[in-house]
């Protein structure tokens, strides 16, 4: 691969040498539609010659806003085709939040995927001055829509077929006008803190954070990938963007979000990236099955999972596998493994990741006793999405993995992780000031989290280095530590813990709906709304239970002493959370302050007013009293 | 615009109760029009009259030219009418997609003997209205459910699959009882657009009864009000709101608009 190819670069090559293969799919009235590198080719080419002529040029800024749909990742290479900067926002932003990021990127264009989303952009029209043109992909309702400035992504491919008779040469001379250092991209991060900032990251940064994954990594052009991450995640931008462009292997949309799991079943990627979370809700939905399931399978799902827990605890500290063990791995590979695998979509999948925050060791293992190649990935959004991933004998569940060649890592002040690599952005747009706190002189970016390297050479993260704190007496508390320890439990979703320049640890617990809810309907109890089931007895014993047994993995000093079910999960829409679902501490412990107060005066319940924010930015409050419970068998003491 | 649907001075008495009273109502090719009034105003009884559940003491109904007061349900659906009820009507243990292919059995030609031998005719027939199956179930945004039994679903996405069949059946006039009845308020805003979409997209016209009187202001283009089985207005939403008997009929004697129900 030559160097100096850039994205539209790579396109063009695809659209010669694979001109055929499929390059992305999508599935739409139930069926796989394909399209192939000369129809993307094609798409995207006149996708920009329509925006040329509706005046998009050099440096100016297009996003877009929907599920992963083809036409949309089009409409991203059709921008920067012609000089112009992709900005991917997230689908589900609340208006406030949608409005912050396009007027702070200067957005030009807007790509929307419907009706939806077309009238979010239009009701904010009057806070984007920068704003010229929305585009509607799915004409669907569209038909009383009048303006100039709203046309149908059909009418502005047809314009640009008309501009490609009138200028022939134009698209590809736009293409060879290209830098490498040019910025292609701007990647919003998720921000635990303030407001959001644009990562300017250019051509060089994706092409060799794609060249680095390609050698670390086993990439091939027959791979089939799910597009399914969303597409302001700097992670789906690199592969279902740079890498399918750079390997020119098939990108698969699905359906509509609520069939990404049948869809992914019935495609089978080669290759699955997912947040914990996902790996979270499979181990889940498989436990409640495994528990609904008549007697004998039950039988046969434990037994096997045992056998397969032993022999990957054997395999892991490197020791051989007996022969009886290996007889009833053999067996769970027909009757369970198997068959799991086959039921999650993660039959052909050689390997997958899981990346964006720790997940918990259980949740690891398990998957990786069943025959999942399950790996652990680190990077962040300023690095391009890559600093360091697990070889395939190297998989474990504590460490982010081996920084990938080409990347050093060291370790600064107060254990914080630095990154020099290919992939380190050009800078935050329009803030030199947060750019110049994250970008040493040496050019080291400063990731924030806090880590070290283990004597093998992989990366171990501990936690935000912000977010480490100390208790009372001085011992270390890093809050996601704990976190994670509790977010094993298929009942727990969610979970805050405090303790900093406190005597002991507390924790905010949020309940899963569905495995709470069917755990109380197979018990009798009754219940009405999520509030209401969270503060049922019964449920605070379950969760009771489940702190108790979090606790025994947890140091002395680290053990959970009280805690409270909220009466909500936490929401990104409430801004408890970010779009990718880290929590937003600072805002939390602001949010809560009461409860916090009322975990460390020793009261036994709290008022609890939250405040809710519904999609369409409406506000609403949900009042109640709620209980706080000390975990049995940990004296409270302070 | 032409007229599609002649409602002309039709009546309905059971026993001693006068359930509709000579009311008259001229439907518009693509119109959107509400019927409202208060309970037992005689609103589901008209709709039962136009698809043929009753049939009028007296009066006329023509749909298209074609006098339809005496036709049989089956026969006036297959003039192109189509509804959805109050209580939910679906084959509860039978998925989405059977329920939806149902709904085009009207326009399903192959017989009994014809459907044996599946290859050939029969089979490029299923393929066809399958496929306009896919495009409702896509239009309504119900790809996930596809497979499910619809007894298992949430009631405002039960209503949502009862309006696909009913759209299935690719209807002239779609009528539709109270569609967002005990939906919640996201479910309302949803099966609001969808009936939008019908009315504007498909150029369908429906006849809608809805208690919900935000959403009937908000969507139709003429709304006809009932009471006690008699019609007492008939106009636009804002003519509607306007209208003194209306008031009265809502509120009795006290001034002021029409009281909006609760739309939690």
């Amino acid at each position: 691969m030559a160097d100096t190819m850039t994205l539209p670069g790579y396109l063009v090559r695809n659209a010669r040498q694979h001109a055929e293969r499929p390059a992305i799919r999508e599935k739409d009235r139930g069926i796989w539609q394909t399209y192939t590198w000369r129809q993307y080719h094609d798409h995207v080419r006149d996708i920009a010659l329509g925006l040329a002529a509706l005046g998009f040029t050099r440096g100016d800024k297009l996003s877009v806003i929907g599920d992963n749909r083809p036409r949309l990742y089009w409409s991203q290479v059709a921008a920067i085709c012609l000089g112009g900067v992709s900005v991917p926002v997230y689908q589900d932003s609340i208006a406030k939040e949608l409005a912050f990021v396009l007027d702070h990127a200067e957005v030009s264009v807007v790509v929307a995927e419907d009706q939806e989303q077309v009238d979010k952009i239009l009701a904010l029209k009057e806070q984007l001055p920068a704003l010229k043109l929305v585009v509607y992909e799915e004409p669907r309702g569209m038909s009383q829509y009048r303006a100039s400035d709203l046309r149908s992504l059909d009418e502005v491919e047809e314009l640009g077929r008309r501009f490609a008779a009138e200028h022939p040469e134009y698209f590809a001379r736009e293409i060879e006008r290209g830098r490498m250092d040019e910025v292609a991209l701007f990647a919003y991060t998720s921000g635990t803190t303030g407001s959001p900032k644009g990562a300017m990251l250019t051509h060089a940064n994706m092409v060799e954070t794609g060249q680095i994954l390609a050698r670390s990594e086993d990439v091939r052009l027959d791979d089939d990938w799910l597009a399914y991450l969303p597409m302001a995640w700097v992670g789906d931008s690199l592969y279902t963007l740079v890498m399918n462009l750079m390997v020119g292997f098939t990108v698969n949309c699905p359906e509509s979000p609520e069939t990404v799991q049948r869809d992914l079943r019935e495609l089978g990627p080669t290759a699955v990236l997912a947040p914990p979370r996902i790996w979270e809700n499979m181990l889940t939905s498989i436990q409640v099955r495994a528990s609904d399931a008549p007697r004998l399978k039950r039988w046969a799902f434990e037994r096997s999972r045992a056998a397969a827990e032993r022999a990957e605890i054997l395999r892991s500290e490197g020791k051989a596998v007996p022969l009886g063990l290996r007889l009833r791995l053999a067996l769970g590979e027909f009757f369970v493994y198997g068959p799991v695998r086959d039921q999650l979509g993660l039959r052909r999948a050689r390997w997958a990741y899981t990346g964006g925050a720790p997940l918990g060791p259980d949740t690891f293992r398990f998957f990786r006793s069943f025959g999942v190649n399950l790996k652990q990935v680190y990077g962040s959004t300023e690095l391009t999405g890559l600093v360091s991933l697990q070889p395939d004998a190297e998989a474990n569940p504590t460490t982010a993995g081996r920084p990938c060649p080409g990347i050093d890592v060291k370790i600064g002040e107060r254990g914080e992780v630095l990154v020099k690599s290919a992939g380190v952005f050009k800078g935050y747009f329009k803030n030199d000031a947060a750019t110049g706190e994250v970008i040493d002189r040496d050019g080291w970016f400063h990731t924030g989290d806090a880590g070290f390297l283990d004597p093998q050479g992989h990366l171990v993260i501990i936690d935000r280095a912000k977010d480490v704190g100390a208790l009372a007496d001085g011992t270390a508390f890093a809050p996601q530590f704990i976190e994670n320890k509790l977010k094993f439990s298929p009942y727990i979703r969610e979970a805050v813990a405090f303790g900093h320049e406190r005597p002991f640890v507390t924790a905010m617990i949020a309940i899963d709906p569905n495995t709470v809810g069917s755990w109380a309907e197979r018990r009798g109890v009754a219940y009405t709304s999520y509030s209401d089931l969270s503060q049922k007895p019964e449920i605070r014993g379950l969760i009771r239970e489940e702190i108790h047994r979090g606790n025994e993995t947890l140091p002395e000093a680290q053990k959970i002493r009280r805690f409270l079910l909220l009466t909500k999960d936490l929401d990104a829409d409430d801004a408890e959370m970010t779009r990718t679902r880290k929590v937003r501490r600072r805002h939390v412990a602001e949010k809560y302050a009461p409860v916090i107060e009322a975990f460390y005066s020793g009261r036994d319940s709290v008022e609890l007013t939250t405040a809710i924010t519904y999609e369409d930015g409406r506000q609403g409050s949900l009042r109640s009293v709620v209980h706080i419970e000390d975990v049995e068998g940990v004296a409270v003491h302070g | 615009m032409s007229t599609l649907l002649q409602i002309q001075g039709v009546s309905k008495a059971f026993g001693g109760v006068q359930a509709v009273n000579r009311v008259s109502l001229e439907v518009n090719r693509g119109d959107l029009i509400s019927v409202i009034g208060p309970n037992g105003a005689g609103k589901t009884s008209l709709l039962n009259m136009i698809s043929g559940f009753y049939h009028p003491d007296h009066g006329r109904l023509t749909l298209d030219g074609a006098d339809i007061t005496h036709a049989a349900p089956s026969r006036i659906a297959a003039h192109g009418v189509a509804r959805t009820f109050q209580n939910i009507a679906l084959f509860r243990g039978m998925t989405v997609l059977d329920n939806l292919m149902l709904g085009r059995h009207v326009h399903m030609k192959t017989g009994v003997l014809g459907a044996f031998a599946y290859w050939g005719l029969a089979q490029r027939e299923e393929v066809a209205h399958r496929k306009r199956v896919e495009d409702i179930i896509d239009f309504l945004r119900i790809q996930d459910l596809r497979r499910r039994p619809t007894g298992s679903l949430a009631y405002g996405l039960q209503k949502r699959v009862e309006l696909g069949r009913a759209l299935a059946l690719d209807p002239k006039v779609l009528l539709l009882d109270e569609p967002m009845g005990g939906c919640n308020h996201e479910e309302k805003e949803d099966m609001a657009r969808f009936i939008l979409d019908v009315n504007e997209e498909w150029g369908t016209t429906i006849i809608l009864i809805e208690h919900d009187m935000g959403v009937v202001m908000d969507i139709s283009d003429r709304v006809a009000v009932l009471d006690m089985g008699s019609k007492i207005a008939d106009g636009t939403p804002d003519e509607v709101r306007a209208n003194p008997q209306v008031i009265k009929a809502y509120l009795g004697e006290t001034k002021g608009a029409p009281a909006e129900r609760s739309r939690g």
